[in-house]
């Protein structure tokens, strides 16, 4: 039993005072970020990598801490939800439809608690998925030459726009933008520097945390100033009788064939390139409705319904990090921003990362574990408090998240210019997001842009300056093949799916994007 | 219209980088494909994805009034200044200054945006200094 030795000694890695410590504080901080409307996981994580950073942590327990963060936002979302009818971020979206009328009618404490649970099923067995499917997709990774590398970077651009993408020119001028960023600098394999315009700041090329920090913390601030006064005020909000917080038996029995099911469909959403949690807690409400809605309660404040999109937005979580870890290649969002932790702390992900650094990968994946066990623990009886920070108005929060934000990034360079550099990306996150392009494919170009340009050339190298070497194993055609189909299909039935989820929404009514 | 406009934008910047990329100097020690190449890949999928957002824009996007735009490019300035100000007056402050006007365009009330502010800063100083023992920017009374 390898497979039970290696978790066994990731165990050792994870159960330190430290790293529990650690674990607890990142559970408690995502929770809290991903209730508050306006910070979601990718924001949360983005603002911590600097911090985590600057306090001079270790690649382990830097892992653990966002991972934490991570894995807490996934549960967090569903709070504001429940609550307030307002999604904390994008994957609590369908939480809305079945926990703001079981509120309504008391039974708020039941909903919380129903989904809390329903949340740690569906990570707790989306985490045992990524222990037994990661080291498989490490074998196949193994077969990887440079041109395989190439045409798989290619296919997570190509699809990351996803199946509910609006424009996918959009997302592929994303792209060109992040990895025409990555480009600036001194060419790693000549040494000559690169769109510098002579400017030596420059020529370590643009710090990815400075663009991520920039692009979603900053930019988010620039959105509530945008929108101050129009938004409804949450505090003006009927305060919500919690009810009781323990469930009875029979309600939970009720959901367990909900929750089996959604944690498959969310996990398989997870793993596939482009999807992510908000598309697997869409798909699992769905299916759930068409399979056991007999009697039309559905969005009525039906108990399954709030199981649903929980279990499969936190078993979506956990599969979208098998891709990440085991190939290198996130597919969504955040795990895009998990990805520069790693790269950040000169971690090479990929097959590579399970044998050179079996204890990270072990030590995280057995935090996530614990972490979940205490995120169930923290978010049933404390769900109370976690209710109170909501309280917290925007006109505060928001200036304490752009001091952060620069506090971290001057803690890791010290220097004025990179604070220009990251509010100027901080304007261009919000240009971009009015004219509806996609923000993750430019934080994966400029992640991504060298290791993407490395392999090309490589690979090209090997044969002499053949460039049908890109396209020449049956491999790369079979990436190539999957890469073009991910790009196509959202353009051909990419409308169908996101006129559902609008109609979805709208049928609730009230809620904001 | 907005569209086309980032479009045409998108466009000059492709045109732009392939010409800065041509000027790229390459070294007597190169490999077969050069530091070139790559660019020019990028440069045409931008140059591409323009020319289709100037012939197939998407619906207008809803821009903020001139008022609501002047607010943001203020913003944009005070933290400008805020980055340029850090190390002179130290962290404590600076942030303070710049957390008070972010709080004011909030929304919050005048006198009451001086408390957030002052407490914004003194608590990140507190729990990120003094807790966690980073090292932010000292100004001339050394905070």
């Amino acid at each position: 039993m390898e497979l039970m030795s290696n978790l066994a000694d990731g165990f050792a890695v994870a159960l330190t005072w430290q790293n529990l410590a650690l674990a607890l504080m990142g559970c408690f901080l995502g929770t809290i970020m991903g209730a508050l409307p306006g910070l979601g996981p990718s924001n949360g994580v983005a603002i911590l990598i600097p911090l985590a950073f600057t306090l001079g942590l270790g690649a382990t327990p830097s892992l653990i801490l966002l991972t934490s963060v991570y894995y807490g936002a996934m549960y967090g979302g569903r709070i504001s939800s429940i609550l307030l009818n307002i999604p904390g971020d994008e994957p609590a979206m369908m939480t809305c439809l079945d926990g703001y009328p079981m509120a309504q009618q008391g039974r708020a404490g039941e909903a919380l608690a129903l989904s809390g649970i329903a949340s740690f099923v569906g990570a707790f067995f989306a985490t045992w998925g990524l222990v037994l499917l990661a080291p498989q997709l490490v074998k196949v990774a193994l077969l990887f030459g440079p041109a395989e590398y190439f045409a798989l970077f290619a296919l997570a651009f190509a699809t990351l726009g996803g199946i509910s993408s609006t424009n996918q020119a959009k997302s592929a001028f994303a792209a060109a933008l992040g990895l025409g960023l990555a480009m600036i600098g001194v060419d790693t394999q000549t040494g000559v520097p690169r769109f510098t315009f002579g400017e030596v700041h420059l020529y370590d090329g643009i710090d990815f945390l400075v663009a991520i920090v920039g692009l979603f913390a900053l930019s988010e601030v620039f959105i509530f100033l945008e929108h101050r006064g129009t938004d409804q005020d949450i505090s003006t909000k009927p305060k919500m009788v919690i009810g009781r917080i323990v469930p009875t038996w029979s309600l939970i029995r009720s959901c367990i064939p909900t929750m089996g099911r959604t944690t498959v469909l969310g996990f398989v959403a997870g793993v596939l390139p482009g999807a992510g949690a908000s598309l697997g807690s869409f798909i699992s409400y769905s299916m759930e409705k068409r399979l056991v809605d007999r009697k039309g309660t559905f969005g009525k404040g039906d108990p399954r319904g709030v199981a649903a999109p929980e279990t499969g937005n936190n078993a979506a979580a956990g599969g979208a990090l098998v891709p990440m870890l085991a190939l290198g290649v996130p597919g969504s969002g955040t795990t895009a921003v998990l990805l520069a932790v790693l790269l950040a702390l000169n971690i090479t992900p990929g097959p590579l990362l399970f044998t050179q650094n079996p204890d990270v990968v072990w030590g995280l994946i057995a935090a996530l574990f614990i972490g979940n066990v205490m995120l169930l623990a923290m978010n049933i009886p404390m769900v109370g408090l976690f209710t109170r920070v909501l309280l917290v108005p925007p006109r505060i929060l928001m200036p304490i998240v752009a001091m952060i934000s620069f506090v971290g990034i001057y803690g890791i360079s010290g220097s004025s210019f990179d604070l220009m550099v990251m509010v100027g990306f901080g304007v261009m996150g919000w240009v971009l997001r009015k004219l509806d392009v996609p923000l993750v494919p430019v934080i994966l170009g400029t992640l991504l842009g060298n290791e993407m340009e490395v392999n090309f050339r490589r690979a090209v190298n090997i044969a002499n300056g053949d460039y049908s070497v890109l396209i020449s194993s049956p491999l790369t055609i079979l990436l190539w093949t999957i890469a073009v189909i991910g790009f196509v299909l959202p353009i051909l039935v990419g409308g169908l799916i996101r006129r559902r989820m609008r109609m979805a929404r709208d049928a609730e009514g009230g809620v904001r994007d | 219209m907005s569209d086309r406009i980032f479009g045409g934008i998108g466009l000059i910047l492709a045109v732009f980088y392939a010409w800065q990329a041509s000027v790229i100097q390459e070294s007597f020690l190169t490999d077969a494909v050069g530091p070139k190449m790559f660019p020019y890949i990028i440069a045409a999928v931008m140059g591409l994805s323009s020319i289709y957002f100037l012939l197939k824009p998407d619906p207008e996007p809803h821009w903020p009034r001139a008022g609501r735009l002047a607010e943001i490019g203020f913003a944009v300035l005070v933290l400008f200044a805020y980055a340029q100000v850090l190390p002179e007056l130290g962290f404590v402050i600076s942030t303070a200054l710049a957390a008070t006007y972010l709080t004011w365009r909030l929304g919050s009330r005048p006198l009451e945006s001086v408390v957030i502010g002052i407490g914004t800063s003194v608590g990140i100083y507190v729990v990120f200094r003094l807790l966690l023992g980073l090292s932010l920017a000292r100004g001339p009374f050394g905070f």
